[in-house]
């Protein structure tokens, strides 16, 4: 016979449950303690500090001076343009670039793409290091373009290719590309096939059925490749620095510059936090179309 | 050429209209590959300018690497450093990936999108953030500073291959393990972690390669004889073109390489077991 004290204990019972429930809950949650201390020590910290750094004139006050500074100097402006031109245009070229090799790659049978995608995969796994050093030795006065270029009768005298903008962007193209080409080609193969057969069906032409079709249906993985590109752009430092032989001045190096020269914290972090939000600016008009996950790890 | 004459796709375009096609992904695939190897030869000459084709060849820069104690510091630093990174970020990531995933709270969102802020913040920042910290306790030029920052650049990477590879698990064989008198610790260590074994390999290996081709936080973070191969490369590399790091680029396409077919393989294993 079910009496008032074995309600009780259910009541009881149910509580502990709760209990023991959300315990767990928080002990499966500790896992993620010791990523997060590190993250806060790493990023939330020096980040932090830089920001605060940036709100400090000279003399230690707290002031916009830094921020005054970089609207005032023509220099940092040109800086920023400068950025913002390079990062568009090596998108533009990518997507001129990536567009039909994401296109052949989603056209062949699948059971080849594996061993085509090694061509995009090696660039992508190779350090970008190594990658703008071969461009460098490539791209130099005596280098291996500008002979065969000589030898071909394209031009007669060597051309300057590296240590400026042409250099710079040649090899930020091909760095990039890979980041370009792997979200597009698994946003291409995703695309209704059926829908072309319909367009093929109604009487439409390879080429328009192309165009009119495909190429629209495919958009969404152009925005999302050429998002990422942008962004990995703006904060881009080794190749530039390396290729652009000082005549192309991106922010982040621009940054290192006023540390190395001036030692000047305030202004360097007032730039980096305008860089921070300027990339946050981007990858929130990026996330209303992306996952990040399924771009950096396209072969998943 | 009935291969020419038959249809290509859905719209019915023959091959053969598509030659152009090919032969345009052809070229961009050379212009791919061809800069990123094209290394590999020239480091073979004998000659002070890297040629291409070499004219004698010789491995006279491999020696020179190998002769340069700052060259070999720089790897051994490189090397402990990544391996050091592999060994803390692996772990971190792998039970933080779990712990998201089990827990399914609220709070999950907010942690995720905190633990993936490395990926998102320009290194650049990262770099002189840390520099900057880490220089009033003592942490630059030290590989407990390196070790750490590389972690967390890590950290993302393998919570996103663990993730990814959890979606496909089936948790309730950790309850059935529990309810047959197992312990959650238990059924994690002998039901979860060996039917995850290969994803943790190639989370661990990313981050080696992760940690190994650094370069910023490097340039910053590490110094003197402390300082890792890229930072020695990077610095090397703004003076003059020196070919000894030609014969360095080749070592590390081989090990990137490596270890990528190596993932390959353990990709290959994991799918036939699943």
């Amino acid at each position: 016979m079910p009496t008032p004290l074995s309600e009780n204990t259910d009541a009881l019972n149910a509580d502990k449950l709760k209990a023991a429930e959300r315990r767990e809950t928080l002990t499966i949650l500790a896992l993620t303690l010791p990523a997060i201390i590190a993250v806060f020590l790493v990023i939330v910290v020096p980040v932090g500090w830089l920001f605060s750094l940036s709100f400090l004139d000279s003399s230690g006050q707290l002031s916009l001076d830094n921020y005054q500074k970089m609207i005032e100097y023509k220099s940092y402006i040109r800086v920023f343009k400068t950025t913002f031109n390079v990062s568009f245009l090596t998108t533009f070229l990518c997507i001129l670039i990536g567009y039909p090799l994401a296109y052949f790659l989603s056209q062949i049978p699948k059971k080849y793409v594996g061993l085509f995608m090694l061509t995009v995969l090696l660039p992508f796994w190779t350090s970008l290091l190594v990658r703008t050093y071969a461009w460098l030795v490539m791209l130099q006065r005596n280098g291996l373009i500008n002979n065969f270029a000589i030898e071909l009768g394209i031009w007669d005298t060597p051309v300057k290719l590296a240590h400026n903008l042409n250099g710079t962007l040649i090899g930020m193209v091909h760095i990039m590309l890979p980041f370009l080409v792997l979200p597009l080609y698994a946003a291409m193969r995703r695309i209704d096939r059926h829908a072309l057969q319909a367009a093929a069906n109604l009487g439409a032409t390879p080429v328009q059925a192309f165009w009119q079709v495909f190429v629209p249906l495919s958009l969404p993985g152009v925005v999302a490749g050429s998002l990422i590109v942008f962004v990995l752009c703006l904060g881009f430092y080794v190749t530039p620095a390396v290729l652009g032989g000082g005549k192309v001045i991106l922010v982040s190096m621009q940054i290192t510059a006023i540390l190395e020269d001036q030692f000047n914290w305030g202004a360097a972090s007032a730039l980096g936090v305008v860089l921070l939000v300027a990339t946050f600016a981007v990858l929130l008009l990026a996330s209303r179309f992306l996952k990040l996950d399924s771009v950096m790890f396209g072969r998943r | 050429m009935m291969w020419f004459r038959s249809a290509a796709s859905e719209t019915q375009i023959t091959h053969g209209q598509r030659v152009w096609l090919y032969c345009l992904a052809f070229i961009i695939m050379c212009l791919l590959v061809i800069p990123t190897v094209i290394v590999i030869p020239m480091s073979f000459s004998d000659s002070q300018y890297l040629e291409f084709p070499p004219q004698e060849w010789s491995l006279r820069w491999y020696q020179e690497y190998l002769d340069t104690p700052r060259w070999m510091n720089a790897t051994v630093t490189s090397f402990k450093v990544a391996a050091l990174t592999m060994l803390v970020a692996t772990p971190f990531g792998t039970m933080a990936a779990y712990g998201l995933f089990v827990s399914g709270s609220r709070l999950g969102k907010a942690v995720f999108f905190l633990l993936m802020t490395p990926m998102i913040v320009p290194v650049i920042l990262i770099a002189i953030g840390t520099f900057y910290v880490f220089g009033k306790v003592g942490l630059v030029n030290s590989t407990l500073g390196l070790v750490l920052a590389h972690t967390v650049l890590s950290v993302p990477i393998v919570m996103i291959i663990i993730t990814s590879a959890l979606r496909t698990y089936d948790l309730n064989q950790e309850r059935v393990a529990q309810s047959l008198g197992s312990t959650r610790i238990r059924a994690f260590f002998e039901i979860t972690l060996p039917q995850l074994k290969f994803s943790i390999m190639t989370a661990a290996l990313l981050a080696f390669l992760t940690s190994f081709d650094e370069v910023i936080i490097s340039i910053f973070l590490s110094g003197g004889g402390n300082s890792t191969l890229t930072k020695q490369m990077f610095s090397a590399l703004r003076d003059y073109i020196d070919p000894t790091i030609a014969a360095i680029s080749t070592l590390m396409i081989v090990l990137s390489t490596g270890l990528m077919l190596g993932l390959q393989f353990i990709g290959d294993k994991d799918t036939r077991n699943d």
